[in-house]
């Protein structure tokens, strides 16, 4: 009889997953208590409903609230709305390759990065109203408009849809191939459906459900996010979460605990836009399956696709132009309104950058290789360890990853800065480091699993049947062969890191810097060329690694066309 | 039970209740069993079986006997059966030589005595030369000849294939089955051969049996 393989429970995907849920957990649960009145730290030694209080007398505290839940569903919405319509009408043709080809970079740039990219853009003394003035417009100086800022947060909103639209459409493309698409899409267009039809109607049922945890992640993201609102959001009142955030960093311990129950309310309304999105689901579910039976077969293609190219290009080039005006910025010598471009060109902000900077770009690094590569190493670890384990699908723990992403930020955060306290790890580069490896691991996760998932099995059956060990098999074959996906995991884990605004802030504790909670630092004070160049490196640290992912395996594997992409 | 050869000694694979194959064959050293049946009809999960690597999700009873020992329940690379495949699976981020003297047993020390075995298996197929080539840039008639070689430099004690001819074109095929029988039958291995085609049946010339 052969003996049925005995079914070891898989302990090092239980303890990644431990890593990644339990400072959820306890922080979670530091920020609960402090709402409730409890942290003696603080003088709050029994539980009150005065913090729950405070923050409900907080002026325009409804006003605040409706804001985050707003922009954060609007953005949502407007991104997947954005990125099925280009799927749908665009999917293999050659607009599609030139638009996917543009995204997939400004993957990597950070949210901060394309906001004051769009900031430089659209404000009005920005690139726009300049380009046009004072020929068109007859402005001789900037228009007393607020574009940036605006009281309804159309700008946060915009520039939160042209970050999450690449990010959607990258989760989507990945998904498109599970789904059987093209050929559930050429049933139908066989039976007289438009291709723009087919895909709702046939493709989209299949591949929503294979994208859904990214969007929440998104709206979670979204309704949380503090960076975007600081720069592109409005102010009287701004929303909820960057309220919070300046409630933690006053002096008086009362508006601490204000702060706590601010951070419960963040997570009540995360929450319940989540639950909104879930019963919005059904209903476009209904109302997609009644017009399905109804068998009618919209014709209008080339409308479609004009609006499919539209709405993307509207969102794609908007974020690379406001990069490049980032750019020139960061490099100008005087560029007075309404001068369409600087009167010259200086190097002096990146040399002006001098120690401060230098210091600034090392602590960046060193949290985010550190991070990195201990991430990667538990990456592997999960992936060989269910390789091994030989289970049938990575469904659930796909599904536990996402936790630390469909959580407000704000919300854990706050418990465990008082962790980070009690530990004394506050401030340090440590701390910072370990709340980063909680967003880390997720992406770097989701971005090595499938291409692991799919190299072939056979090639490291071969090898075995050689009686090769199995870290042989590791080392000398299953690495060596997803060098690319590999180095560009590593990629994706720095880009994250380097992106991290609200952890580094508030574990950092004033006390660790990098450049991406710098160039907020500097956003209030006006000096452009000097925001430009904190924005620069935001996206140019990522970046090097991103062509160093392209250049070691080109270089490594050039005698092996078999490896070339 | 026999102390030699390969015995599938009262094989059942099932999947969700369904029997998908049940096989009592044994087969001697130097001989070719040939399993023939469409696809989908189980015989590609016998050989996973025999190679190890049966997903969990079928249920498998019987033992397999190979060379007197029940290798059962032993891992993939403790077994010493030599896989082949319809892909020549050369590691393409390795050259020719490196391929080979990958599969070259740890027994063997020194890289110059594993290249000069490595080396001289190439001439055997009359491939010599072509070790630092890049896998990729062999012909698949070629590819399919370092695959052999990988194969028989591992040491196995049975072999395995998997239709390890159906992508080659009809000159070629008779040619290489030509070859790889006639290795095996050399150094004594008992064969395993899955096949949907009747004339790798009649090239075995030996058991068969049909699904």
């Amino acid at each position: 009889m052969q003996k049925p393989q005995p079914t070891r429970p898989d302990w090092v995907s239980a303890s990644v997953v431990l890593l990644l849920s339990a400072p959820v957990a306890v922080g979670l649960a530091g920020t609960l208590l402090p709402a409730a009145g409890f942290l003696p730290a603080l003088g709050g030694h029994q539980v009150s409903l005065t913090p729950v209080r405070d923050l409900l007398e907080a002026p325009a505290i409804w006003t605040s609230a409706a804001l985050s839940a707003g922009t954060g569903l609007a953005a949502t919405a407007l991104s997947l709305l954005v990125v099925l319509l280009f799927v749908a009408t665009l999917h293999g043709t050659r607009p599609f390759g030139v638009l996917s080809r543009l995204m997939s970079p400004l993957l990597s740039v950070p949210h901060a990065a394309a906001a004051f990219g769009l900031a430089f853009l659209i404000a009005p003394s920005g690139f726009l109203v300049r380009l046009f003035s004072p020929w068109a417009t007859g402005f001789e100086r900037p228009p007393d408009l607020l574009i940036l800022n605006d009281p309804l947060g159309l700008a946060m909103t915009f520039g939160l849809v042209i970050k999450e639209v690449p990010f959607l459409f990258l989760m989507a493309l990945a998904a498109l191939p599970q789904t059987n698409a093209d050929q559930l899409s050429k049933a139908a267009q066989n039976l007289g459906y438009s291709k723009t039809s087919a895909f709702f109607r046939v493709v989209l049922p299949v591949l929503y459900p294979q994208i859904r945890l990214p969007i929440i992640a998104v709206l979670a993201y979204s309704t949380s996010v503090v960076d975007v609102a600081q720069i592109l959001g409005p102010t009287t009142p701004a929303p909820l979460a960057p309220r919070i955030l300046g409630w933690m960093a006053d002096p008086d311990p009362a508006m601490r605990f204000q702060a706590s129950a601010g951070a419960v309310l963040q997570c009540l309304l995360s929450g319940g836009a989540i639950l909104l999105w879930l019963a919005g689901e059904r209903v476009v579910r209904g109302l997609l399956q009644a017009s399905t039976l109804r068998g009618k077969r919209r014709r209008r293609e080339h409308t479609a696709r004009c609006i499919g190219f539209i709405l993307t290009a509207g969102t794609v080039f908007p974020a690379i132009l406001g990069l490049a005006v980032l750019g020139l910025w960061s490099i100008s010598k005087g560029w007075w309104f309404p001068s369409a471009l600087p009167s010259g060109f200086t190097i002096s902000h990146w040399a002006d950058l001098g120690k401060t900077g230098t210091e600034v770009i090392w602590q960046t690094l060193v949290i985010a290789v550190s991070v990195t590569l201990v991430c990667l190493i538990l990456v592997i670890s999960v992936l060989e360890s269910r390789t091994r384990m030989k289970p049938s699908g990575d469904g659930t723990l796909r599904k536990l990853v996402f936790v630390p992403l469909l959580i407000p930020q704000v919300s854990f955060l706050f418990g465990l800065q008082i962790l980070s306290v009690l530990v004394g790890i506050d401030g340090s580069l440590l701390g910072v480091a370990m709340a980063h490896a909680i967003f880390v691991l997720p992406y770097m996760y989701l971005a090595f699993a499938d291409p692991w998932n799919h190299l072939d099995p056979r090639y490291q059956q071969v090898a075995m049947s050689f009686g090769a060990s199995k870290w042989k098999v590791l080392f000398r074959i299953r690495l060596p062969l997803l060098m690319r996906p590999l180095l560009v995991t590593l990629a994706i884990g720095i880009a994250v890191s380097v992106g991290q605004y609200l952890p580094t802030i508030m574990i950092g504790a004033g006390r660790v810097t990098t450049v991406t909670t710098e160039s907020l630092a500097l956003s209030s004070g006006g000096n452009r060329s000097l925001i430009a160049v904190y924005g620069m490196l935001q996206l140019l640290l990522p970046l090097m690694f991103f062509a160093a992912a392209a250049i070691i395996p080109a270089l490594l594997h050039r005698d092996r066309s078999g490896l070339r992409v | 039970m026999p102390r030699t050869g390969l015995t599938l000694d009262n094989i059942r694979i099932s999947l969700d209740q369904k029997e998908l194959i049940a096989i009592d064959r044994h087969v001697p050293p130097g001989r070719i069993l040939t399993v023939m049946g469409a696809s989908g009809s189980g015989k590609t999960s016998l050989l996973n079986m025999v190679a190890g690597f049966l997903d969990p999700k079928f249920k498998a009873t019987g033992r397999i006997i190979l060379g007197g020992k029940d290798i059962t329940c032993l891992p993939p690379q403790d077994r010493h059966v030599g896989l082949m495949f319809q892909r020549p699976l050369l590691f393409p981020h390795m050259s020719v030589v490196e391929n080979l003297m990958f599969a070259v047993p740890a027994g063997i020390k020194g890289r110059r005595a594993r290249a000069a075995l490595a080396e001289k298996s190439l001439k055997d197929v009359s491939l010599d030369g072509m070790g630092e080539r890049d896998p990729a840039t062999l012909s698949g008639g070629q590819q399919t000849r370092v695959a052999l070689m990988r194969l028989l430099l591992a040491d196995p004690k049975a072999l395995l294939l998997d239709e390890p001819f159906s992508s080659l074109d009809q000159e070629l095929r008779a040619e290489i089955r030509s070859l790889v029988f006639g290795m095996a039958r050399e150094r004594a291995l008992p064969v395993l051969l899955v096949t949907h085609d009747p004339d790798d049946a009649v090239a075995a010339d030996d058991h068969l049996f049909k699904l």
